[in-house]
């Protein structure tokens, strides 16, 4: 019993850390793709971006970890404009398959720039000593560092949900994303919106991608690895809810922890196998707009 | 018709000294892992190799050397199996080397079986690769070299009841697996979990897996994982775990503790023991003299690990049959060359078994200490010229 | 009168526009003599010959569900996968080599595959089908890895052991008797494919590409024919999954991967999406490029790869076959007073 008491804290405290990376890196792409409709594979770039942004404030420019943390997610924020503005923005009109092989492209190229300049192997920071460690909440210790991870998560999911329920520019955001030409007929301007919403997802990515170097590690092939979990959580949760992205982390999350624990010989199964099922049922997504 | 002379790619040509009009040009294909994570093993036995071609012109008996390179990329086994193919063909080579990850070279073996081209393994450490074709030899070390006396070891000196093994899921993985489980049960110990923990291509979040030992509260956790990228996210995965804390002793063939990567691991990999036959810190004579070579022709910030030596013993190997033969290479004669070689490596005394063509050589008990400002190897036990143990007990696959 | 002279007359002129159309002009013999010149010319290059040739046929599976039916999936390696197990397994468990039957009972299991995963996913679209095919290829990837005492898992799949060709071609190490079979593989799949695009079926997929809503209003049964393409198509993929176990006589889980479903898609824009001939010149210029190049180094390969597939989706839409024949008509027009 007690066995089985551990290994269920266990599962959901690991399970619920790593969510809440993929929430914080995912919640962009979601918001993004809920916007324009644009299916943005290289979402996960900018994840790795921050990740090697903040290698580089940290290593080379000896910036302390969380000011690190929040310059890496400003600069990839600002990077990702001329992107939107030069490249994402021809394709608005065009079919997946453009949008999907651009993004494709994109990838390539980021992830050749990235091995060009930081090199094949997976990169590490020093993580301040007061993240460092275990804390004991009496019937368990838990690593500082992950309950930090999900402290953030948990603190951007309510800014985010402050931000788009109560703020003027949040119901902008939610008005274009309902109906996009409702919105433009009655002034909203949805190219501006759109910039705005590309930049913030782009830059909460890169944050996410700072975090994520000490639990699940930062390569190269970052990008490449985990575009395909950033792609279950926005379409598994539906496109452009904030919400749906939160839920669909942790059951991604969750259940991916689980897998491992518990059959580690094929465990990462069903993670697919639930996105399929739930695909199936719901197209749009749990939270999605049918 | 020679449009394999333009469309070489990476070639590098070796001029040495042709002293006869009897000097051949012998054509070495190198099959290493030259991009990707893996990419900074490739280039410690690419190191390895030039540093001992570099510092022994005239070993190779007046011939010229050229070496040929392919990129095997990963550890699947079929860009390898292309590679060699090609090698053979297009390039025409006289022997191959490299071979970092075991996949890879289990793939190639029946290719080099048909076409009869020696074939000299400079890593891959699964145990029963040699008995896949009569023309391999194999230079670097056998996963049941450290696993087999690590168990034992951790057993009897370590007082370890109770262990938990985990491992990457392909050859080597559970080939160290079934070494150290054969080992530590022999001498009394149990095993209460025997995890595989992900394949060896991408580096895995180990958290679950780990989580899983911690709970099982086992007194020694014994891992195996490919070196480099894999080894330091086990350490770092182990610290935030607080499994050390745990009272949980993180032990494992010294493949987890490279000298290459041991920097970047935590301070809390202090404390560490594995079971290896080559340290950087080792304090003999010939590996300062080696160790010093290799940061005067590489940087002083660069070090050599397991690989870079066993790409320099592999070249001496290589060598020696190239005198041997007077530079017409044939399997049969290369092996034969071979058989019983010995040579005073950087780690020590090592020789080729001519019953099963592996190497032998001295296993050292590593500790991991925190000494002088960085982590560093330690040496607290010797087994001296341990022959395989799979072979020599005819364990499973290797009783082929 | 008149008018009916007139209607007889253009109905003439159309027949006579797709007759010209589907017959066979000069040249298109230019891929084959090629093909066949390239033995000759390059005879130590023969293994790459052969699996250039194998991505051929891959990719042209894929034009047919991608380039006329307008099916966007991110998870083709599925097919070629199954193919390729199916086949090595027939001869590592149950000891059948037999190429030609091995090969066809690989395109056999992919189609099978196929027929049930189209059934269910191809009534979805956009994003969902995308995620769909994607998910659905990785779920057979981690399938397979779990069944590891079929398909050898991570290590691969061992103890394949082909037969000679008709009893006589053994595979050998240069690769020769692949290439031929490999070819005339290749030109069987093209016939069919060739004669599925011209018939009035082919037609009706590049309508409900074009226009789901019109084919409906027609009467068209959509989801039906999207499945019967994707059904052919799943099978001709197991056909080049099979011909790859065959030739490289060992099957590894990077024939299901992402990784793999993604460099076919590349392979066929760079070519030419929607153009048969596209899947031929796409695989083509890729792999030889590929052989060629990323030796040189693999960032740069990398990088050139992104920047390339950047450049056709913004400016070469039809990738290579569409640029050339651009170029063509630059000219035609060029040289018209």
């Amino acid at each position: 019993m007690q066995q089985a008491l551990a290994a269920t804290i266990s599962i959901l405290f690991d399970g619920v850390a790593y969510a809440m990376l993929l929430f914080i890196i995912s919640v962009g792409l979601s918001i993004t793709m809920g916007l324009m409709g644009f299916a943005n594979l290289a979402h996960g770039a900018f994840a790795m971006m921050g990740g090697y942004a903040l290698v580089s404030l940290m290593l080379t420019l000896s910036v302390p970890f969380l000011p690190a943390l929040a310059l890496a997610a400003v600069i990839v924020a600002i990077i990702s404009i001329p992107f939107e503005r030069f490249l994402y923005r021809k394709l608005y009109k065009s079919g997946e398959l453009d949008q999907v092989l651009l993004s494709i492209g994109l990838v390539f190229m980021t992830t050749a720039a990235i091995t060009y300049l930081y090199g094949p192997s997976t990169v590490s920071v020093p993580v301040p000593d007061f993240l460092t460690g275990q804390i004991d909440l009496g019937f368990s210790t838990f690593p500082t560092y992950r309950i930090f991870t999900i402290v953030v998560g948990f603190a951007m999911m309510i800014a985010l949900w402050f931000g788009f329920e109560r703020t003027i520019v949040g119901a902008k955001i939610r008005a274009a994303v309902d109906n996009r030409r409702m919105a433009q007929s009655i002034g909203i301007d949805v190219d501006k919106l759109f910039v705005l919403a590309f930049a913030l997802g782009s830059g909460m990515a890169a944050l996410g991608g700072g975090l994520a170097i000490e639990i699940i590690g930062m390569s190269p092939n970052f990008a490449l690895t985990y575009l395909v979990f950033f792609l279950i959580v926005v379409a598994v949760g539906g496109l452009g809810s904030i919400r749906g992205a939160f839920v669909a982390a942790l059951i991604l999350g969750i259940i991916d922890t689980a897998g491992k624990y518990l059959w580690p010989d094929g465990g990462a199964f069903f993670i697919y196998a639930l996105t399929v099922a739930i695909l199936l049922v719901k197209p749009e997504g749990l939270f999605g707009k049918a | 018709m020679k449009f394999n002379r333009l469309l070489c790619g990476v070639a590098s040509i070796v001029g040495l000294m042709a002293a006869t009009a009897n000097a051949e040009t012998v054509k070495i294909g190198v099959v290493l892992t030259y991009s990707g994570g893996a990419a900074e093993l490739g280039e410690q036995i690419d190191r390895g190799m030039n540093l001992f071609i570099d510092q022994n012109k005239d070993a190779f008996g007046g011939n010229e050397i050229e070496l040929i390179k392919r990129d095997s990329k990963h550890p699947g086994g079929d860009i390898a199996k292309t590679a060699v193919q090609e090698l053979i063909t297009r390039e025409k080579v006289d022997l191959l080397a490299g071979f970092i990850f075991s996949p890879n070279a289990m793939a190639s073996a029946p290719v080099i079986n048909q076409a009869k081209v020696p074939m000299i393994i400079m890593n891959a450490g699964t145990a029963w690769i040699p008995s896949l074709s009569p023309y391999i030899a194999r230079v670097s070390f056998t996963m049941w070299q450290s696993g087999y006396p690590m168990g034992e070891y951790a057993a009897k000196d370590l007082g370890c009841k109770t262990a938990a093994v985990g491992f990457t899921d392909y050859p080597p993985g559970k080939d160290s697996r079934d070494a150290f489980s054969t080992g530590f049960e022999k001498f009394g110990g149990k095993i209460v979990e025997s995890l595989p923990m992900g394949g060896p291509r991408e580096v895995p979040d180990f958290t679950p897996f780990f989580q899983r030992v911690k709970n099982a509260k086992p007194d020694c956790f014994y891992i195996f994982v490919p070196a480099g990228n894999h080894a330091v996210s086990v350490v770092k995965t182990f610290t935030s775990l607080g499994m050390d804390e745990a009272g949980i002793k993180l032990i494992g063939p010294g493949d987890i503790t490279q000298d290459t990567k041991l920097q970047e691991m935590p301070k809390e990999a202090a404390g560490m023991i594995t079971m290896h036959h080559y340290s950087a810190d080792y304090k003999t004579p010939a590996n300062i003299a080696f160790v010093k070579a290799w940061k005067a022709a590489y940087g002083d910030d660069t070090i050599p690990d397991f690989m870079g030596v066993a790409g320099y013993d592999g070249m001496a190997a290589i060598a020696h049959a190239i005198t041997a033969q007077n530079g017409k290479i044939t399997a049969d004669g290369t092996m034969k060359a071979l058989a019983g070689w010995t040579f005073d490596s950087p780690r020590g005394k090592i020789s080729i078994d001519p019953e099963t063509r592996d190497i032998i050589q001295d296993e050292n008990v590593h500790k991991v200490v925190w000494k002088d400002g960085r982590l560093g190897i330690e040496v607290i036990g010797t087994i001296p010229q341990v022959k395989d143990p799979c072979k020599a007990n005819a364990i499973g696959k290797c009783a082929e | 009168m008149n008018g009916l002279e007139n209607l007889r007359a253009r109905s003439e002129a159309a027949r006579a526009y797709f007759v010209a159309r589907e017959s066979w002009r000069w040249s298109e013999a230019l891929p084959w003599v090629a093909a066949i010149a390239a033995f000759f010319v390059f005879p130590d290059y023969m293994a790459l010959g052969t699996q250039i040739l194998i991505a051929v046929i891959f990719a042209l599976s894929l034009d047919l569900i991608l380039g006329y039916a307008g099916i966007i999936t991110l998870g083709h390696a599925a097919y070629f996968g199954a193919g390729a197990y199916a086949t090595g397994m027939l001869s590592a468990h149950l000891g059948w080599g037999e190429p030609i039957s091995a090969m066809l009972f690989g395109g056999l299991i992919a189609g099978l595959l196929g027929f049930v995963s189209g059934w269910v996913l191809l009534r979805y679209h956009g994003l969902t089908l995308l995620m769909l095919t994607l998910a659905t290829a990785i779920l057979l990837l981690e399938a397979s890895n779990a069944a590891e005492h079929w398909t050898g898992g991570f290590d691969g799949l061992v103890g394949i052991s082909i037969w000679p060709l008709f009893g006589v071609f053994e595979n050998d190490l240069w690769g020769k008797t692949y290439y031929w079979y490999a070819l005339g593989v290749l030109f069987l799949c093209f016939l069919c494919a060739r004669r599925i695009v011209h018939s009035p079926f082919g037609r009706s997929l590049v309508g409900i590409k074009s226009n789901v809503a019109r084919m409906h209003a027609v009467g068209t049964p959509v989801h039906f024919r999207l499945v019967a393409i994707y059904t052919i198509s799943a099978a001709m993929a197991g056909i080049a999954g099979g011909l790859f176990a065959e030739s490289n006589a060992y099957v590894t889980l990077d024939v299901l991967s992402f990784a793999r479903s993604g460099a076919v898609l590349i392979m066929l824009v760079v070519g030419g999406v929607g153009r048969l001939y596209g899947a031929f010149l796409g695989p083509v210029v890729f792999l030889i490029l590929e052989d060629e190049l990323a030796k040189l180094s693999p960032e740069f390969w990398q990088f050139g790869i992104g920047l390339l597939l950047v450049v056709v989706v913004l400016f070469f839409r039809g990738g290579l076959l569409g640029a050339a024949d651009a170029l063509r008509d630059r000219l035609k027009r060029g040289r018209r007073p």
